[in-house]
């Protein structure tokens, strides 16, 4: 066990665990955030994609030892009011059915269009294709990533 | 609009009488009437001791709380409920708030998310109660005022009086209308006046969602709480012989290693840690049943095909004197693998177990008959034993088992403690109650005409009860008829799974319809169409469907899809009444490079009247979605017991990538709703298999296809 210092959120956190500890259940487990969830384990299915340096990872394979001092932002802190153009456009196209995915979504989602503000249809769809939704909204996920894309503009 | 995730009758009280007074209505789930209502008292329904099933509860400052009862897994219940009520009491949405209530069978019917039927069974308790409260509301207006009540409209969470434009809120008027007597005979909206009904709304627990708040069993955590993790046997057919835990205990964070039955638990601090333990355990098991492979369930199934032994399950006529008149035989076989349901949320609950009493928190789908099994587990009074329901990650039928309930209950008895079992993906797969595996074998006799004189199923499964639904069409439409089956008992845990029997039996039926279609030399629709005018005009015994219905999608199907007048691309079609509604589906595929490539489903669904179009539309695009991954991609297969697949990277589910375009049409017959949940995804597979024949002259029989066929969707 040793202790680690992580900056999620814009803020600083402790976690007392393991070296190889994956982020997923330092975040899930020990810190109380649990909208990054946990759907494989093997980096199949993209439900704990958070965000680190920017970048979309897969947390369920991430050990904590890792990390160092780059800053993770989690589903959490996309936005501080939950209005994010991602979430924003999640909740215009009424996305969610059981819903258990789409932070994850939301979290691969985010990381794209912070790099590719104007992403066409094929590569919208290559982004998000490592994200399974075993409820099938994959047609709202695709319509509300462009629509997100505009209200990034 | 917003809901509470923590769900309590508390919460309920408290959310509904912030300001002090207003109006409560109790009324009632369960029997038959609809109608029994009254007017409760905060303090009694705080208590608890009400009789009453369900409550709707408007508060001086005008909010609307509804107490919903069943369980959420994303077939948007939680929205659609309140919607019924909003609808009839023409309440303002945006004041509107659902609570999730506990399990409560002492209140509570049929509190269970299964068989599409919830909104078939509440749609007129739940008007009625909207519009009672209605009536009450403007009552007390027309006292205040002095008016007739027959004067008096109402809209939006308002009360008007058109003659002097005068408007009270609803808020305002509730603690007077609470003083009223309830109405016994009230009017419901002709449904030509609905306004939220048939509109899209968005999903009342959005934003919860959308902000990663805990709603889901996983995410339910308690102070002191334990975690653990339980090793099952790898294969179906073993059992626990011996557990050397030594080393596991010794790892940090482990805290105990438990067995019982033929599972070893490991209970712990985290997730990781016992997680980690468990892979320290030394388990030997030994077989006590037949260790089964996929080559041995091809082989039964072969010798169930011709057993002597069969059940029939419906005879029409004379069949063998049919067959021996035909003009032309067709015969085919069909058959599909076990499949894993893996909801996105793997199984897990909570249970702490205390000497006074059960407290169990969850994701399930049947939380009364968890409790049952559970009471009986550890001989507890039901009375003792509360279940709390969380959101649920998925359901698809797996979690109306309760075997994952009871592991955590008997595991917080054993270690006397509160506990969290978490299933990881691979135990979720490997775990059992699958889709049995099935193969159905049909025979369809024609006359020199190309009709269809006689036909023949034989359903064979893997533990699947009755693989048929022999009174499905054509059942009806056929003078002579024999469909039966055999069941083989296998050591394989199988269970209802979305669409049960229907998600694999509507593919072969829909497959060998157009073989026989094609073999007649007619039109697959028009043939359709003939047995349908024959069942309607001649029905040979009992026609358990409705004949206009299905009419009516197939008319609606091939106007939209543009049936039979499309060149450049093939056309496939299915249609299937199951799970009491009606859907058609029309699979287009196109060649490229040689292959068949899925590009567009269009699908006509009758399922009564749609209460909220964003929810219908997503049940009907989801469950194609899902019926088509299934049929393309999904496969488990056994070895020596063992199942062969046990994550996503082995079992494969559809991707954005594999999605073709959804053109989603309802009928509008006005009929009252006849669920949604699972109607879209048995055509699904017939539409494209039937579409790819079209395109490549081959038939596919055994799915899953992509596996076997190298095909691609889009
Ligand atoms: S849980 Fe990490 S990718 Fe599936
Ligand atoms: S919404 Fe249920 S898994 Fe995506």
């Amino acid at each position: 066990m040793a202790t680690y210092t992580l900056q999620i959120n814009g803020r600083r956190y402790e976690a007392d665990v393991e070296a190889d500890t994956p982020l997923l259940w330092v975040l899930r487990d020990h810190l109380g955030l649990v909208g990054t969830k946990y759907g494989c384990g093997i980096a199949q299915c993209g439900a704990c994609t958070v965000h680190m340096n920017g970048n979309a990872v897969r947390s369920c394979v991430f050990p904590v030892s890792a990390i160092g001092t780059a800053p993770i932002t989690t589903i959490e802190g996309l936005s501080e009011k939950g209005d994010h153009p991602v979430q924003q456009a999640w909740e215009e196209v009424d996305v969610p059915q059981c819903g258990y995915c789409q932070a994850g979504q939301m979290m691969t989602a985010s990381a794209l269009l912070s790099k590719n503000p104007n992403p066409s249809e094929e590569e919208i769809v290559s982004a998000m294709n490592g994200n399974i939704c075993r409820c099938g909204t994959y047609h709202r996920i695709r319509e509300a990533v462009a629509l997100a894309a505009t209200k990034t503009k | 609009m917003s809901t509470l995730s923590k769900p309590s009758r508390r919460n309920f009280v408290k959310l509904a009488a912030t300001a002090g007074g207003g109006l409560f209505l109790g009324f009632s789930w369960t029997g038959s009437v609809a109608s029994a209502l009254e007017v409760v008292s905060d303090k009694a329904l705080a208590s608890g001791t009400l009789d009453f099933n369900s409550y709707l509860a408007l508060s001086p400052d005008g909010i609307v709380t509804i107490l919903s009862p069943n369980p959420e897994l994303g077939q948007n219940i939680k929205t659609s409920f309140p919607m019924i009520v909003a609808e009839e009491l023409d309440a303002d949405w945006t004041k509107v708030k659902v609570v999730q209530a506990p399990l409560d069978t002492t209140k509570f019917e049929r509190q269970v998310t299964g068989g599409s039927g919830a909104v078939p069974h509440s749609w007129e308790r739940l008007r009625k109660a909207g519009a009672t409260a209605r009536q009450m509301l403007v009552e007390a207006a027309a006292k205040r005022w002095k008016v007739p009540a027959s004067s008096l409209k109402t809209e939006n969470g308002m009360v008007l009086n058109p003659k002097n434009g005068k408007k009270l809120s609803y808020g305002d008027l509730a603690t007077a209308a609470a003083k009223l007597p309830v109405p016994t005979d009230v009017k419901l909206k002709d449904p030509k006046d609905f306004k939220l009904i048939g509109t899209a709304v968005r999903n009342v627990d959005n934003h919860e969602i959308l902000t990663g708040k805990p709603l889901y069993g996983l995410d339910f955590y308690r102070e002191g709480m334990l975690f653990a993790v339980i090793q099952r046997p790898e294969a179906f057919g073993m059992k626990l012989k011996s557990v050397d835990a030594a080393a596991a205990k010794a790892m940090p964070g482990i805290v105990d290693v438990v067995t019982f039955k033929n599972n070893v638990a490991v209970v712990g601090k985290s997730t990781w840690q016992v997680n980690k333990a468990r892979k320290a355990l030394k388990i030997s098991y030994t077989p006590d049943a037949a260790l089964e492979s996929s080559a041995d369930h091809d082989r039964i199934f072969k010798e169930l095909l011709d057993s002597p032994e069969a059940t029939v399950r419906r005879k029409d006529g004379d069949v063998e004197a049919a067959f021996k008149s035909a003009a032309k035989v067709v015969k085919s076989e069909y058959q599909c693998p076990f499949l894993s349901h893996s909801p996105m949320e793997p199984m897990n609950f909570f249970a702490h177990v205390r000497p006074d009493g059960v407290e169990l928190v969850g994701p399930t789908q049947t939380p009364e008959m968890a409790r049952g099994q559970v009471a009986k587990l550890l001989d507890i009074a039901p009375e003792k034993i509360t279940v709390e329901l969380t959101r649920l990650g998925g359901g698809f039928g797996r979690r109306l088992s309760a075997d994952y309930v009871l592991e955590a209950a008997e595991l917080s008895s054993l270690i006397k403690a509160p506990v969290k079992v978490i299933w990881t993906r691979e135990d979720d797969m490997t775990g059992g109650t699958y889709r049995p595996a099935v193969r159905y074998r049909f025979e369809a006799a024609l006359d020199a005409k190309g009709n269809m004189i006689g036909y023949k199923l034989r359903g064979v499964g893997m533990n699947a009860g009755n693989p048929t639904r022999e009174d499905n069409f054509p059942s009806g439409a056929v003078d002579n008829l024999l469909i039966d089956s055999v069941d083989h008992k296998s050591p394989i845990t199988t269970g209802p799974w979305r669409a049960p029997i229907t998600n694999f039996l509507a593919f072969a039926e829909q497959s060998f319809l157009d073989e026989v279609a094609h073999a007649a030399g007619k039109d697959p629709v028009a043939f359709r169409l003939e047995l349908l005018a024959k069942a309607k005009k001649e029905p040979v015994g009992e026609v358990k469907y409705d004949i206009d219905r299905m009419k009516g999608v197939i008319d609606l199907a091939v106007e939209k899809s543009g049936w039979g007048r499309k060149k450049d691309i093939a056309q496939g079609f299915s249609v299937y009444f199951s799970h009491r509604s009606y859907v058609a589906q029309v699979g287009e595929v196109a060649m490229q490079d040689n292959q068949p490539v899925v590009k567009k489903i269009y699908a006509a669904a009758d399922c009564g009247m749609v209460i909220n179009l964003s929810g219908a539309y997503q049940q009907v695009r989801g469950g194609i979605v899902d019926g088509l991954g299934h049929a393309m991609y999904s496969n488990l297969t056994f070895k020596n017991g063992a199942p062969e697949q046990n994550n996503f990277n082995g079992y494969r589910l559809i991707r954005m990538k594999e999605v073709p375009e959804v053109d989603v049409h309802f009928v509008n017959n006005g009929i009252d709703p006849t669920g949604l949940g699972e109607p879209a995804l048995p055509p699904t597979g017939g539409a494209v298999a039937n579409a790819i024949f079209k395109a490549t002259g081959k038939r596919l029989y055994d799915q899953p296809f992509a596996e076997q066929q190298g095909l691609k969707t889009v």
